[in-house]
């Protein structure tokens, strides 16, 4: 029991450090898309302080079942409970911000929606199962799967869909295909609901988890069959995932995001072309409201000023050092004592020449900034003017498919692969 | 760029460089406050082994106390000497930080064989083991701050004391004197508890 404590002493902050990001992104997200600032910003900044610290005093909720003492149980309980309160603050945040304001259903905004309907109903199950009486009964059930997969799937992993599918612009140049992203949103989110909705309720009547075997009297089959259902939907989503990515390559040039302000945004970094220069702002913007970007367009938008700017050097020591502890674990996990010792000897000698080496930045005087950020004009002038774009001429399955094998052919046919 | 913006500019990364030392400096108390967690809940736990108060040879935790906090002081004075720029004081000061933290060390290494040596080891019971790895984790951390020492000294009598190195031996005087703190703690928690 004292390992189980320690690892779910850092186990159940670790968590909400994978949560807290999300909630950043959908709150960027958010904002954008129902064209109006975030509803109380206060509460949306005290609800995440609030939850990261609350964070650290409800580990023990893994293991009521453990045989602590009811007073154990009871804080434990009584804590895992208030931290659904800042985190509620967040969701009535966010759904406040969308009321009244003139929003855009664009991809990231359906990752977001995805998010706040499974992430609710994944919420209260979690406050069920905070209180002890109740987690005695469904303590290693279904249900507590069901809840924990809720909150990965519904909160992490659709935030990492809604940030990729947002900044997939600023950080490639080109949007990503929205036809089939949107296909693949709503796979994920039937295909969600089918798996973990009979799972619920398969808890509730009383089915463990990692069970290898169960008896028809039980009369779970059928959800069960529901359960693989929704699964095969989710892997329709992904794959077309996939195929949203392929097609969003083979489309790049009409995709392409010329205005570095593809989604009418509020925040800086929209403000720089896309993809990004590698000096960011040719002068660090200064900032006097939230959502600055969006009172620049406001405004009339400033002349940039050339500046020079210092900017570190590359380096490759971090790749190294993570080389290097990566044989080292290898090397505790196996017991291999020569290569415990060569790689931390690798460690630090690679750090030693990186903390000591003085020179690791460089100074882009303001004539550079300038000739980079001229270039960047020309180009843009080059391409013409601004196209309007409309996610629905972008390419369906069909026309993938149809892509794929005319490509396909003409490799085959003239023998594309010897003139290479 | 002028002279004065670069001055600035390095002037916030010297800041930088410490905040994210001190919140470093955090984390590795949150290690130690985890340990020192398990051998409270473990010293009891002799397996019909020896107790503390049976093990530990107090004179000499004392003197390794009183070496270890010694170690400390005469850090401080060679950050004093660090920032006034005078180099041959720097040098001589943390020299004689580095013997004392080398013959705590030592006493420690002591301390641990003859344990060993009486068949007490990390696998004997559950007390022997959170001890040896709460203090040995410890005496690890000295180990680093040696080595780190004698690295940063080594490029001191190269370069001088540059602002970089200055920096280096700030964080360096934060670590040790946290060291010192952690092993207060060690000292009351398990060794002087273990003679109430």
């Amino acid at each position: 029991m004292m390992y189980t404590n320690l690892i779910w002493m850092w186990g159940h902050p670790e968590v909400y450090v994978l949560v807290l990001p999300a909630f950043g992104v959908y709150s960027e997200v958010v904002v954008t898309f129902s064209r109006k600032v975030i509803a109380s910003y206060w509460s949306a900044v005290l609800g995440m302080i609030g939850v990261s610290a609350l964070a650290l005093s409800v580990w023990l909720h893994h293991f009521f079942t453990m045989g602590a003492s009811v007073d154990v149980d009871v804080f434990f309980g009584t804590m895992t409970m208030v931290i659904a309160v800042p985190t509620s603050v967040l969701v009535f945040n966010w759904i406040a911000t969308m009321w009244r304001g003139r929003i855009r259903f664009e991809l990231p905004m359906l990752w977001f929606i995805g998010f706040i309907t499974i992430f609710g109903i994944g919420g209260m199950a979690g406050v069920l199962l905070a209180v002890p009486p109740a987690d005695f009964q469904l303590h290693n059930s279904l249900f507590l799967i069901a809840h924990f997969h809720s909150m990965v799937i519904g909160g992490v992993l659709f935030g990492i869909f809604c940030a990729v599918s947002y900044w997939f612009p600023k950080f490639t140049g080109f949007r990503l295909n929205q036809r089939l992203g949107r296909y693949a949103f709503w796979c994920w989110m039937i295909g969600f609901c089918l798996s973990f909705i009979p799972m619920y309720i398969l808890g509730l009547m009383g089915a463990p988890r990692r069970l290898d075997h169960y008896s028809a009297s039980t009369g779970w089959q059928p959800f069960f069959i529901l359960m693989f259902i929704g699964g095969v939907v989710i892997m329709t989503g992904v794959v077309l995932q996939i195929a949203q990515i392929i097609a969003s390559f083979i489309e790049k040039d009409r995709l392409r995001d010329t205005t570095g302000d593809p989604w009418g945004g509020r925040s800086l970094e929209w403000s720089v072309p896309s993809p990004v220069p590698f000096y960011n702002f040719t002068s660090i913007p200064e900032v006097s409201t939230r959502d600055a970007f969006w009172e620049m367009k406001q405004h009339e938008i400033a002349k940039p000023k050339y500046e020079d700017i210092i900017l570190p050097k590359n380096t490759a020591a971090g790749i190294y050092i993570a080389a290097f502890g990566t044989l080292a674990c290898f090397a505790f996990v196996w017991n291999i004592i020569w290569l415990i010792v060569l790689s931390i000897i690798g460690i630090i000698v690679v750090f030693v020449m990186r903390t000591f080496d003085d020179h690791t930045e460089y100074t882009l005087t303001a004539a550079e900034v300038q000739k980079h950020e001229e270039a960047q004009l020309r180009k843009l002038h080059a391409a013409g003017p601004v196209k309007e774009y409309n996610p629905d001429d972008d390419m369906g399955l069909r026309s993938l498919v149809k892509w794929l094998w005319a490509y396909g052919a003409d490799v085959i046919r003239n023998k594309k692969w010897r003139t290479r | 760029m002028t002279e004065k913006e670069i001055t600035q500019h390095e002037a916030a990364a010297d800041e930088r460089a410490m905040f994210g030392f001190w919140i470093y400096l955090m984390t590795d108390l949150l290690m130690f406050s985890a340990l020192f967690a398990v051998f409270a809940v473990l010293r009891g736990n002799t397996f019909g082994g020896p107790t503390g108060r049976e093990l530990f040879k107090l004179p000499q935790v004392l003197a390794e106390t009183i070496i270890l906090l010694t170690s400390s002081f005469t850090c401080g004075v060679a950050m004093i000497a660090a920032r006034r720029g005078n180099k041959g004081q720097t040098l001589l000061w943390f020299f004689l930080t580095g013997i004392l933290g080398l013959v705590f060390l030592s006493l420690e290494v002591h301390e641990f064989a003859g344990l060993i040596h009486d068949g007490h080891t990390l696998s004997s019971n559950a007390f022997m083991s959170s001890f040896f790895v709460l203090v040995g984790t410890h005496g690890l951390h000295i180990l680093i701050g040696l080595l780190w020492m004698g690295i940063t000294l080594a490029y001191v009598i190269k370069r001088g004391l540059n602002g970089p190195l200055v920096r280096k031996l700030a964080m360096l005087s934060l670590f040790w004197h946290f060291l010192d703190i952690v092993w207060i703690f060690i000292f009351t928690f398990v060794y002087l508890r273990a003679f109430v």
